[in-house]
């Protein structure tokens, strides 16, 4: 068995160096697999895995990665995450990738695949549009075609056609892996002493750039060991981190967070557990991954589903959570979040759950300023829930 | 050294037509909204790219442009008024400029420079711009009226080229065409009428006409020297084009400034005389400092040939609409797409569309203005500019700025360098002619 120790700096490792080692370390045992890279938020890493390819997620970068060549391609006005993925690319940190698929997520994301065809055109660079009609009758039919299709491209670049059996096994795979981050999350918002944000955090973000069927092995292994900790509980705050859907957070910036309170839900990497069931592998799969997006599925800015109002969902979040408070973060220059961000202040307001309206970088390098407004936050919860 | 040359017009019959025409119509829009919010009556707010106009105008229900009022904001020099009510509520000053300002409207008791400005009963937004359906989703909340946002799957990759008979074709018409009958569906709801499919035909008619004479209008600018400039002219083409999208004084409109425009061309006219150097501008222009921006081309006797903002901001009217009169819904469905995805195209996949214009248009350098207000148009322009002098040899120069937000204007640093690309431009031509 690995120990607890061990499994979190494999996937800190995995997280932190901006070179992909896990992607090599796959890439040497399987030669001639090819990986396909995809931008935030979600994408059905079951299609691409069910053709024997590595999917991964492009994230961005800490201040690890130098911005260099990136803002010569990209207006100054966006995000950091768009810059340092490109940064990426430009360095050649990912010509590993045979495909790279983007999603209109927001406006400046809509871009990135046209610069992608200009500078990478061996690279099969597909955008995938997820409806936002969601609640159309028509919505699931189109996007099971989006699907077809995507997969389509994905066999002409493996070789190798995607059957139903394929399909059901690598479904089974991703659904292993969301029940085990389910657990993860479960043991942070009823047991939070037992797991650190951070730790949490490396734990999950490791699913996007490592092999599923090695995250399920390190996630097995590390869930009991994280029970059996015998940590005592600290009089902290329960909060709710919402905004961290598509840039991340630093993770200094999170180490911050859990020396003040307890982050007992957040929308971290929410593609990841995006789909909140699991999938059926029975009938037709195709066409259960793309009705578990609209139907069994969380909540992000960048997806509307008027289903599923997004300022109602981050109450449910909080009530869920048992939380007292929320922190809502919005990544600088992030024109969804930015807004939501003001739809999320006045319902927490209104439904009077004090809450700190933030922005954060993922290149944030001072986190005294942080630490200083998030301790001050926290104090003032100290007093009120006394 | 610059030259700055002033060449004597002759006498022009049909001269002011447009713009007097322009004038009337814009101001009778206003009237229309200003009435609308008088009596609290059922408005549409919509956007440029992809109004559905087609769809509304059948149910006679009035169409507000919030993008459009926005910018009349900024161009009578009110936008900051709109945008620090907007900033003081929350909002961030690094979101969209026009999505502030219409938010500032809403906090203070919607009073537009040009009239009062109501609030939406209902509203039609597309996938074309993510902010649309963030902006509806404000409005949702404010005023919990009906939003539909029309899927529009654009293009997914570079290489734009229809296949009518391709599977992703017919699937995306479908579903296209499954979402327009949802859309009528629910306009059958707000206004209690019967869809009447015979008066789409005739809006649809009139849709084709409008697009034909508009492409025309496009064309009269591959002349030398160019009738109009394709920015302070284009945009009342663009304007109207939007608010009468399907109507016949819309057409008339169209008519009218053909017109003059081919008055023009017969008589040698040009929008700046004498035409030195031709132009595309790529982004849209500041409108806090519209004639500001302008002037810092035509000093140079530089003219704007074409814009992407005449291409993209009509949801594809400039690609030529053939709606099959014979099946209105099937054919609305199948023509927003062929028309609407390459404006998408258009300016994610840029480079194609603009080597294309350079050709078509004999256009000299190529001027991209990003906003920070607008990603959508903005964020991968320094690619495209790199991509297109580096592959097509085609001069560019990168300003940035803002729609409606003066905080951005920078007017000497702008003076910079836009002089510094003439003198490029000047130069490489010497250097051609040696």
């Amino acid at each position: 068995m690995t120990e607890l120790g061990d499994i979190i700096e494999e996937c800190r490792n995995a997280v932190e160096d901006p070179d992909y080692p896990a992607v090599h370390e796959w890439l040497e045992a399987n030669p001639d697999g090819k990986v396909l890279g995809h931008f935030q938020v979600y994408f059905p890493e079951e299609i691409a895995h069910a053709a024997g390819m590595l999917p991964i997620k492009t994230m961005g970068a800490d201040s690890s990665v130098q911005i260099r060549e990136a803002d010569a391609h990209i207006a100054a006005f966006v995000c950091s995450i768009l810059r340092s993925a490109l940064e990426q690319a430009l360095s050649g940190k990912l010509d590993f990738l045979s495909m790279y698929v983007t999603h209109p997520i927001c406006d400046a994301a809509r871009h990135v695949n046209g610069i992608w065809t200009r500078k990478f055109p061996d690279v099969s660079c597909q955008i995938l549009y997820y409806p936002h009609n969601a609640a159309s009758p028509h919505a699931a039919t189109y996007l099971l075609n989006e699907y077809r299709r995507i997969a389509g491209l994905i066999e002409e670049i493996t070789g190798r056609g995607i059957t139903d059996e394929a399909l059901r096994a690598s479904i089974e795979l991703f659904n292993e892996n969301r029940r085990l981050l389910r657990e993860l999350y479960e043991i942070r918002r009823n047991t939070p002493w037992l797991l650190s944000l951070v730790e949490g955090y490396v734990l999950t973000r490791a699913a996007g750039v490592m092999p599923r069927e090695r995250h399920n092995e390190l996630l097995r292994e590390a869930l009991p060991q994280i029970r059996e900790r015998t940590n005592k509980p600290q009089d902290k705050i329960r909060l709710v981190f919402e905004g961290g859907f598509c840039e991340q957070p630093p993770i200094e910036m999170l180490s911050v967070l859990q020396d003040v309170a307890y982050i007992v839900d957040d929308d971290f990497l929410i593609g990841l557990r995006w789909i909140l069931e699991d999938v059926p592998s029975d009938g037709n799969p195709m066409e259960n991954l793309a009705v578990a997006y609209l139907e069994a599925s969380s909540y992000s800015p960048v997806q509307r589903d008027p289903r599923k109002p997004k300022e109602h969902m981050l109450l449910e979040r909080i009530r869920n959570s048992g939380a007292q408070a929320a922190i809502v973060g919005a990544a600088k220059m992030c024109e969804p979040g930015l807004e939501e961000q003001v739809a999320y202040d006045n319902a927490l307001t209104e439904a009077g759950i004090p809450h700190l309206v933030m922005e954060f970088e993922e290149k944030t390098a001072n986190f005294e300023q942080v630490r200083m407004e998030i301790e001050t936050f926290a104090e003032s919860l100290l007093f009120e829930f006394v | 050294m610059k030259e700055h040359r002033v060449a004597i017009r002759p006498p022009l019959e049909r001269a002011g037509d447009t713009r007097g025409e322009s004038r009337r119509l814009m101001d009778r829009w206003w009237t229309e909204l200003d009435a609308a919010a008088e009596e609290d009556s059922l408005v549409a707010n919509v956007f440029v790219m992809g109004s559905l106009a087609e769809i509304l105008n059948t149910f006679d229900i009035p169409m507000s442009f919030p993008e459009i009022a926005s910018l009349q904001t900024a161009v009578k020099g009110k936008a900051m008024d709109y945008l620090l009510a907007a900033e003081d509520a929350g909002y961030s000053p690094d979101i969209c400029g026009y999505v502030k300002v219409d938010v500032g409207l809403h906090l203070t008791g919607r009073q537009h420079p040009l009239g009062r400005y109501p609030k939406p009963g209902m509203v039609v937004a597309t996938n074309m711009c993510n902010t649309y359906i963030k902006w509806s989703e404000i409005w949702e909340r404010q005023y919990e009226c009906p939003v539909f946002v029309l899927d529009l799957p654009g293009w997914r990759g570079t290489g734009f080229a229809y296949d009518m008979g391709s599977e992703t074709f017919k699937n995306d018409v479908k579903f296209v065409e499954g979402q327009l009958r949802e859309l009528i569906a629910l306009c059958e709801e707000v206004t209690g009428k019967t869809f009447d499919i015979d008066k789409l035909r005739e809006i649809l008619d009139n849709v084709n006409r409008m697009s034909e004479l508009y492409r025309a209008i496009l064309a009269t600018n591959k002349h030398r020297p160019a009738p109009f400039n394709a920015l302070t002219e284009g945009i009342n083409y663009m304007g109207i084009a939007n608010i009468l999208r399907g109507r016949e004084d819309g057409v008339r409109f169209m008519e009218t400034a053909l017109a003059e425009l081919d008055e023009r061309i017969d008589k040698g006219v040009g929008a700046v005389s004498p035409e030195q150097f031709r132009l595309l501008l790529v982004g849209t222009a500041c409108y806090t400092n519209f004639r500001d921006f302008v002037g810092l081309f035509e000093q140079w006797n530089g003219v704007f040939v074409a814009s992407e903002y005449m291409s993209y901001a009509g949801g594809g009217i400039d690609r030529g609409v053939h709606y099959d009169l014979s099946r209105p819904v099937e054919s609305l469905a199948e023509q927003i797409l062929i028309t609407a995805q390459p404006s998408m195209s258009g300016i994610f996949f840029s480079h194609e569309w603009q080597a294309n214009v350079v050709r078509d248009y004999a256009i000299d350098g190529i001027a991209y203005h990003g906003v920070k207000s607008c990603r959508t148009t903005s964020a991968g322009l320094p690619d495209a500019r790199e991509w297109l002098m580096r592959n097509e040899d085609i001069p560019g120069l990168f300003i940035q700025s803002d729609l409606v937000d003066s905080r951005l204007w920078a007017e000497a640093q702008l003076k910079n360098r836009v002089d510094a690309f003439f003198e490029a431009l000047q130069s490489r031509r010497v250097q051609v002619g040696a």
